[in-house]
């Protein structure tokens, strides 16, 4: 018997599977392929806007993730650094190879936790609560719980041209006898689709003709924890081609050879990674599409065609890259394709990405209908972590839309639920100032310390770096500046206008042109960056981060006032047929979640309060 | 959400309305109730600082709009816990009149108040414990029927032109915050050109002169306008034209054929001793002459579905019909004044009718019966102003307002220099406010935007 047993080895299942036995329960992960953990079955790349956030807040929980992406990363920037705080977000080329072999290496370091080897075929299922597996080869492996994480491989189909093969990722068996047995515990699957591009053999491509985008010429890391400094030259450079007339001519007399345009597909794929073929067609005008080439690793050929993905047959593929600026004379070295998997509808799931049906069970990845490496690492951590707090008999950890976009994604997924690949992006939430890439650790290493997944060193580091924004506030604050020659001279040199009034530092701060740096100029002292970045950020944008807090302390007020988990809303009178039947779907925790529902109305949460209130049910576990 | 956090639901935010009926009374009293019903009164009033004054205490000063004197007040403070609504409660006392209160209630709700929802202020008193279930019992009654009116007003909260106006200024700004999206969402697409201070300014300044422009207009009384829909029902013939042409030949009529923001074209209004009746769909009236005989109960229906108060005019000079009955029975749940017209002629009517008016549109006799009754059905609080419509009105005009600031906080970000991601959180924010106006709902509106407009992905 085990105490959490993990059905998966991708970027859920290895964070699922470290977040338990971190916590010290004997933790065992099942996975078809153990070549494959934490593989990256399409782009090899981390991060970007909102997505790399969540590597931090990862790395702020206590996960892997960051620190993996670290050690293998062979090109590094910040994005949008120049618009604006809330949107700055760390993106990664990662080597692949090493990526898998690096976390695979974690997994076996970490004590508590077995790895094996198998498919599985079945739950054990025993009085509504899963109690273990049966794997295809017949073993029973019995565990108090299991976090299903089983990616696309549900059922999945591959698609090229076509043809249909029934087959996982990368020529991956699928796994499937535990699709119908879901169906059959009451799950409600749907059909996903995604796909991924072809590859080329590097030596075949003309990059003269591309366009270089190379990596920041300073150091960047996911990780809060202590660095490894790089040699920024050394980092892999990507390109940039376009597609052209041609191309989408070829694209447009082949059409009907498209497995997504032939019918053959049934699943909804997502609208923000569209396929090439859906480009050309829903963008007819557009004249050309941008198209990156990203190295895949270190150790092969293989160049991602970031921007092409395709289920064209292959003689069609190979036209249409040739037809790209540079890639004239190409060699395909993997061939695109389409993928269609099973997914769950997670408003069958509670916050804690435990089932609601089946006690014991928890999902977390693209089996929740989202997609991406962040998104699917991010459940990964606390559906596992929930798990062992679940055995410790704790409270679980759920964290809010205001405390970190991890909380935004899945109170989107329990809540709303979704018909196409869950992306996140940075619209998603509504207090995005408060949700920064500069910030996971103040808004999260609490949490994970508390949870007793954030390593106490890292913890320790983290105090450390909150002394010293405090002490630095009130020194800038200290600084006093008068307006006198010797000063202004100082002030101008800042490249900003001299100051007629007295002020501080920190007040001067505020102007767009001076910079936390800047106060070097008067004072001798040296400070690191990430405190200077903190520090200008909060009193740059104070009154901004003022009002995004007093709005998220509404929300907190909501998602604060708790719905009992027995209450039978066909007992309220009052509330409209809409958002009764909504409010028995979803089964919301909080009153916030309810109010999240779309056709839940104002007035029927205001029943709802006085229903709750009028009949004082025990609070919700 | 935003919406739903800010405006509606949570109970800590400050609600405001005119605590009286709007009538001709002498006094008003707008109040609020909320954790910053104090620093919003501040925020209008020209007197004592009220966030340091005690509680049950009595203040006299000035209400300002800006610099402008709106009207001299006594201000009445409750400090949370002893109010009414356990919360901080401020009551206004101005001076009577429409003009007066609406205006003091539009500033409140441009200073953050939001405007409160029917029986709003007794559901936080049952929620804060300040009275028990029996005493609330015809709050849940209330809120149920808001269900119900928030569903109208959003589908026709507004109509025409305001409507049409709004969602072009929506359309407007979700242009800007789309692209601002794109641009950090997807910050190597290089199709659209990345999106600066510079470039935004013009594009949202002139948006806010649109809606200024539209927020004058609302003040100079062309937009708004309290009153009690009233229907003329009856068959034809029974003499609702001459009714309706007496009444206006009377000189009480205020306007006519005004595109109203209520849902009903609003033909003509009068004011009746004091009480200001907008007339709907009185088509049926002019087409009396028209020769066809129809029973027009159609048209009578559908006046009758937002009609307040009907005027139910009866022939007294031929036997009533099955019409007439029909008729009846179709609004006898109705606020309803029965008028026995034309007795001037010989009544072959054949039932009398309690309560009825009689009356002659004709010869103009006993016109002021009618008046009187109006008159005391409004007193007695039988009849009441159309709250709804006004409601409407003064919610539109305080979000409109609100959205205006938003756009100028965004404007004053972006002189300030600050990056587009902090100038798009305003421009958002002003995006859902004038959603809650046409009670468009906004969840994916914006992800939809983003990928119909623009070919993202990788």
């Amino acid at each position: 018997m085990v105490d959490v047993l993990v059905i998966g080895g991708g970027h859920a299942g290895a964070e699922a599977a470290l977040a338990s036995a971190r916590k010290g329960k004997q933790t065992m992960l099942v996975t078809g392929n153990l070549n494959m953990i934490a593989s990256m079955p399409c782009n090899p790349s981390i991060g970007g806007p909102a997505k790399g956030i969540v590597v931090r807040e990862i790395d702020a929980l206590g996960g892997e993730m960051a620190k993996n992406t670290d050690k293998t990363q062979i090109q590094m920037r910040l994005l949008n650094h120049s618009k604006g705080p809330a949107v700055r977000a760390l993106r990664s080329q990662n080597d692949k190879n090493a990526y898998a072999r690096c976390m695979r290496g974690a997994l076996e370091a970490q004590a508590n936790l077995e790895l094996r080897e198998a498919y599985v075929d079945k739950l054990l299922i025993e009085k509504g609560a899963v109690c273990g597996i049966v794997t295809e080869s017949g073993l029973t492996v019995a565990a108090k719980k299991v976090v299903m994480t089983t990616g696309t491989y549900l059922n999945s189909h591959v698609l090229v041209g076509d043809q249909k093969t029934q087959m996982g990722p990368d020529n991956q068996k699928p796994s499937l006898g535990l699709s119908p047995q879901l169906k059959t515990l009451g799950f409600r699957l749907m059909r996903l689709k995604t796909g991924t591009p072809p590859r080329v053999k590097r030596e075949t491509i003309d990059f003269s003709k591309t366009q270089k985008h190379p990596g920041d010429s300073v150091n960047r890391f996911f990780s809060h924890a202590n660095h490894t400094p790089y040699d920024v030259k050394k980092q892999y450079d990507c390109y940039l081609t376009y597609t052209n007339a041609k191309t989408h001519e070829i694209i447009d007399a082949n059409l009907h050879r498209s497995a997504m345009y032939s019918g053959n597909i049934e699943g909804v794929g997502p609208r923000y990674c569209p396929s090439i073929e859906d480009k050309v067609v829903r963008f007819h005008d557009k004249p050309r599409h941008q198209i990156f080439l990203e190295p895949e690793s270190a150790e092969s050929d293989d160049i991602y065609v970031q921007g092409f993905s395709t289920s064209m047959p292959h003689d069609v593929q190979e036209a249409m890259i040739t037809s790209l600026p540079g890639l004239e004379q190409a060699q395909i070295s993997k061939y695109g394709y389409a993928i269609e998997y099973d997914a769950i509808d997670a408003r069958q799931l509670w916050p804690t990405l435990e089932s609601k049906m089946v006690k014991n069970l928890y999902m977390a990845g693209q089996i929740n209908g989202t997609s991406g490496y962040e998104e699917a690492a991010g459940q990964g951590l606390v559906a596992g972590v929930n798990a062992a707090l679940a055995l410790e008999g704790e409270e679980p950890l759920v964290l809010r839309r205001h405390e970190a976009y991890i909380g935004v994604l899945i109170d989107d997924l329990v809540t709303k639920g979704t018909r196409e690949p869950y992306r996140l992006l940075t619209s998603r939430a509504e207090h995005r100032l408060l949700l920064r890439n500069d910030n996971a650790d103040e808004r999260l290493m609490d949490i994970g310390y508390q949870v007793g997944l954030l390593p106490g060193a890292m913890y320790e580091a983290h105090r450390q770096k909150q002394r010293e924004i405090t002490r630095l506030t009130e020194t800038m604050k200290g600084i006093d500046l008068y307006p006198n020659e010797a000063t202004n001279q100082r002030i101008v040199s800042l490249g900003t206008k001299p100051i007629r009034n007295k002020t501080t530092f920190y007040d001067l701060m505020k102007r767009p042109d001076v910079r936390a740096k800047h106060v070097q100029v008067f004072m001798d002292a040296v400070f690191d960056e990430a405190i200077l970045e903190r520090v200008e950020i909060t009193a740059k944008y104070e009154g901004y981060i003022q009002k995004a807090n007093q709005q998220a302390k509404k929300m907190a007020a909501m998602d604060a006032m708790s719905i009992p988990r027995d209450i039978d809303y066909d007992t309220i009178h009052n509330l409209a047929h809409e958002a009764r039947e909504k409010l028995k779907h979803v089964s919301p925790i909080t009153i916030g979640q309810a109010s999240r529902i779309s056709g839940v109305n104002p007035s029927d949460i205001s029943i709802l309060l006085m229903y709750i209130k009028q009949n004082k049910t025990k609070p919700s576990v | 959400m935003v919406y739903l956090i800010q405006v509606i639901t949570m109970k800590k935010d400050t609600i405001a309305a005119i605590a009286t009926s709007l009538g001709e009374a002498a006094i008003n009293v707008v109040r609020l109730s909320g954790e910053d019903a104090f620093t919003i009164v501040d925020s209008v009033f020209d007197g004592q600082t009220l966030n340091d004054a005690p509680s049950h205490t009595v203040h006299y000063g000035h209400i300002l709009d800006g610099t402008t004197t709106v009207d001299e007040v006594l201000v009445t403070l409750f400090r949370a816990p002893t109010s009414f609504t356990r919360e901080d409660m401020i009551e206004i006392g101005c001076h009577g009149g429409t003009y007066v209160a609406r205006k003091i209630l539009e500033l409140l709700l441009s200073k953050g108040a939001r405007l409160a929802e029917r029986g709003e202020f007794t559901e936080r008193a049952f929620l804060n414990g300040r009275i028990d279930l029996t005493q609330a019992e015809s709050v849940l009654d209330i809120i149920e029927a808001r269900t119900e009116l928030s569903l109208t007003l959003a589908n026709q909260g507004l109509k025409g032109f305001l409507r049409d106006k709004i969602r072009a200024y929506r359309r407007r700004l979700l242009d800007v915050v789309a692209h601002i999206e794109v641009n950090i969402d997807y910050p190597e697409y290089d199709d659209v050109e990345q999106l600066t201070d510079e470039l935004v300014l013009p594009m949202i300044a002139d948006l806010r002169d649109s809606i200024e422009a539209l927020l004058a207009k609302a003040e100079d009384g062309k937009v708004i306008r309290d009153g009690v829909k009233t229907a003329i029902v009856g068959k034809p013939n029974v003499g609702k034209s001459s009714l309706l042409n007496t009444l206006l030949g009377e000189e009480r009529a205020i306007v006519t054929d005004i595109q109203g923001t209520t849902r009903d074209t609003v033909e003509a209004s009068l004011n009746m001793g004091g009480v200001v009746l907008h007339l709907i769909d009185t088509a049926g009236i002019r087409e009396a002459a028209d020769a066809v005989e129809r029973i027009g109960i159609e048209r009578a229906k559908k006046a009758l579905e937002s009609a307040e108060l009907v005027l139910f005019v009866l022939d007294n000079s031929v036997p009533l019909s099955d019409e007439d009955d029909t008729l009846l029975s179709l609004t006898k749940h109705k606020k309803r004044i029965i008028i026995i017209n034309k007795i001037d002629l010989k009544s072959t009517i054949g039932r009398s009718f309690e309560d009825a008016v009689q009356l002659s549109a004709l010869t103009k006799a006993n016109m002021e019966t009618l008046e009187t009754r109006i008159k005391s059905m409004f007193l007695s609080g039988d009849l009441k102003q159309d709250t709804s419509a006004t409601l409407a009105n003064a919610r539109q005009i305080g979000l409109l307002k609100q959205a205006a600031a938003q756009i100028r906080d965004a404007e004053q970000s972006a002189r300030d220099k600050m990056p587009v991601d902090i100038i798009e959180i305003d421009l958002k924010n002003a995006w859902e406010t004038l959603g809650e106006i046409t009670g468009d709902s906004h969840g994916t509106d914006l992800l939809d935007e983003l990928f119909s407009k623009f070919c993202l992905g990788k």
